[in-house]
């Protein structure tokens, strides 16, 4: 176990190298000079901006640039924004418990529904519900998600009214930053209209956010479920005479859970790159929103930090599925 | 003999389905399939004879309807079947005109990450070693980002217009081609009809290409209807961005980025662009699903 928790482990390292290689190239290849793009609108003189690209280290060789740009990502500098002069990973730490929530929810909702779906389509193998559920869920991971939240708003928010347009929460209400985690925060506040104002903003955004996984599982269950419910020991079980609820739940579902826990854990990728069209629907302001603006702004080093961030945290945790599956099944740790 | 007899010896005598018939039959189990396919071949038409079929110009603006409601709705005309948008442009030819855009989006985006994968995959399997470690780390990094962030910032570099989001789709989706193709290449690499063409003296090339390639099509083909739709579906995502083709081009995510300031109060320049994009990759994952069905039946579940 510990060889193989060694092996994964090294193993992702030089996949950092090589996203840290094209985060190093991005500000480098996007066009302008960096020097001129953080004080090119001031008026310096060349020789000013000779001395200041030769302080930031651009006159050296590219292999040592690159060399450089490790030793700083490795002590945790990604740079700081042209625009707000912050540093990169403290804009990055106050806006990520904003996506995380999203996320989070988003997955949540994506599981309860999906994964009940998916066990009864099986159950039911060819009839109508199952017909249906699988219609619906090649609609769902069909569906440009941009549109599909904006179609919410426009039927929710502002033809019904039940649903805030944009946000995390009513400007009417304050709430003490202090996790960062709107629902967190709001219920520390002891005030139920904070509660029900960040609840209501969440709602549209996790749904929006939540289709494409939400189709992704029901889908995977089903197609897992049938597999196992064909096994021999589910046989042996129903012909114990024990019930179709408890073969299907307590022995059928446990063994098919398996490849969906996989799939869940592989949507973590699916979940932050959603998240960057989620965020742009509903202004909430998260990572993907703020990479967004990056871009608009031309404020490159946070693209460029931000997308180091994301890219290694889609690692860490793929590596996490990775590690937990090998402790689950130790066939695969070879 | 009776004519149940005789009937029975005709059937008999018939010569077996050949390839197609067989294909078609295990296609057309997969009623979504056939959906999809008709949708495909319907907005293939559509797009072949977009100037035939619109009724306006795309890009003709009538100054005296500004937000033309559908048809249907009061103030709707027959003139505009689903409306203008903001400049009085008919949205129904922009959509068709988005059509024949979206499907050469496709088509470009499928054609170069086909091509470019298919041959790193097989230089990969052939090469092995370090060539083939280099190349599927590669790979591995690229997979790390999501899709979109990475052709965001593609585009970021290369700057916003349609070929460069067509170009950074193509790039996204390359890994995907690139481990199939390696994958069946390795297994194909095993048998025995490879090592006779090999001892036979023929040469790299013409094993790669000639050899193995053929042997490994029946996944590309799934693969490559999938990428379709999913490149449809990213360089919409980019052109709502701001990121894909520009205005006034009719493509249809530009165009829904395009009824951001007024979809409250026009519904019709939100909901048929989008609405058109969902249809379209549709079809082709109804399709791409059908044809894995068809192709490879230890995969139907």
């Amino acid at each position: 176990m510990i060889r193989f928790l060694l092996r994964r482990v090294a193993l992702i390292l030089p996949t950092f190298i090589g996203v840290t290689l094209l985060s190093f190239m991005l500000i480098r290849l996007v066009p302008g000079d960096p020097i001129e793009i953080r004080f090119g609108e001031r008026g310096i003189s060349a020789e000013r901006l000779a001395e200041l690209r030769h302080e930031a280290g651009f006159d050296r060789p590219l292999w040592r640039q690159f060399v450089a740009y490790e030793a700083q990502v490795a002590q945790g500098d990604l740079g700081t924004s042209v625009v707000t002069h912050d540093s990169v990973w403290g804009e990055f730490i106050t806006l990520f418990p904003a996506t995380i929530e999203l996320s989070v929810c988003a997955i949540l909702f994506a599981i309860a529904i999906g994964l009940p779906l998916g066990v009864i389509a099986a159950v039911r193998r060819g009839s109508v519900f199952d017909y249906g559920l699988m219609g619906l869920s090649v609609t769902g991971a069909s569906m440009p998600i941009f549109w599909w939240g904006l179609m919410m708003i426009l039927v929710f928010s502002v033809a019904l009214g039940w649903t805030p347009v944009s946000g995390r929460i009513s400007d009417a209400v304050y709430v003490v930053p202090w996790s960062g985690f709107m629902l967190i925060d709001a219920w520390y506040s002891d005030d139920a209209g904070a509660v029900r104002s960040a609840l209501s903003h969440l709602i549209l955004p996790t749904i929006v956010l939540g289709t494409i996984p939400l189709a992704t599982i029901a889908r995977m269950t089903r197609s897992s479920m049938l597999e196992v419910l064909g096994e021999d020991y589910i046989r042996t079980a129903r012909a114990k005479g024990l019930g179709t609820l408890r073969v299907v739940v307590v022995h059928a579902l446990r063994n098919a859970l398996i490849p969906v826990v996989t799939v869940i854990g592989l949507q973590v990728g699916t979940l932050l790159g959603g998240a960057i069209l989620t965020e742009t629907v509903f202004s909430w302001p998260g990572v993907g929103h703020w990479l967004i603006e990056s871009i608009q702004r031309r404020d490159y080093p946070v693209l460029q930090g931000g997308t180091l961030l994301v890219a290694t945290l889609v690692m860490l945790v793929n590596l996490g599925v990775d590690l937990a599956y090998g402790f689950l099944n130790p066939r695969i740790r070879r | 003999m009776s004519a149940s007899q005789s009937a029975a010896a005709i059937a008999a005598a018939r010569p077996p389905p050949g390839r197609v018939t067989l294909f078609w039959r295990a296609f057309a189990e997969n009623r979504g399939a056939v959906v999809g396919l008709a949708l495909m071949l319907l907005l293939i038409v559509v797009a072949v004879f977009a100037d035939v079929v619109t009724p306006h110009s795309p890009i003709e603006q009538f100054r005296d309807h500004f937000l033309a409601p559908p048809l249907w709705q009061s103030g709707g005309s027959e003139r505009f079947l689903l409306g203008t948008d903001d400049v009085g442009r008919d949205i129904l030819s922009r959509l068709i005109y988005g059509a024949r855009l979206s499907l050469l989006i496709g088509l470009a985006v499928v054609a170069l990450s086909l091509t470019l994968g298919t041959v790193l995959g097989l230089i990969a399997a052939f090469a092995g070693g370090t060539t083939d470690v280099l190349i599927m780390r590669i790979m591995d990094i690229l997979l790390v980002f999501p899709s979109l962030l990475l052709a965001i910032v593609i585009v970021a570099i290369l700057g916003p217009s349609l070929f460069n989001a067509m170009i950074a789709v193509a790039v996204v989706t390359l890994p995907n081609y690139t481990r199939l193709v390696r994958a069946s290449a390795l297994g194909e690499l095993a048998r025995d009809y490879v090592t006779a063409t090999r001892s036979a003296g023929a040469g790299p090339l013409r094993l790669m290409f000639s050899t193995v390639l053929p042997n490994c099509t029946a996944p590309l083909i799934v693969q490559a209807t999938l990428g379709f739709s999913s490149a449809i579906l990213d360089a919409a995502a980019l052109g709502f961005l701001g990121l894909g083709a520009q205005p006034p081009t009719p493509e249809w995510g530009t165009m829904l980025a395009g009824a951001l300031q007024f979809y409250q109060r026009a519904w019709w320049v939100l909901a048929f662009p989008g609405f058109a994009i969902l249809v379209t990759v549709l079809a082709f994952n109804l399709f791409g699903d059908g044809l894995r069905d068809a192709l490879d039946p230890r995969l139907k579940r």
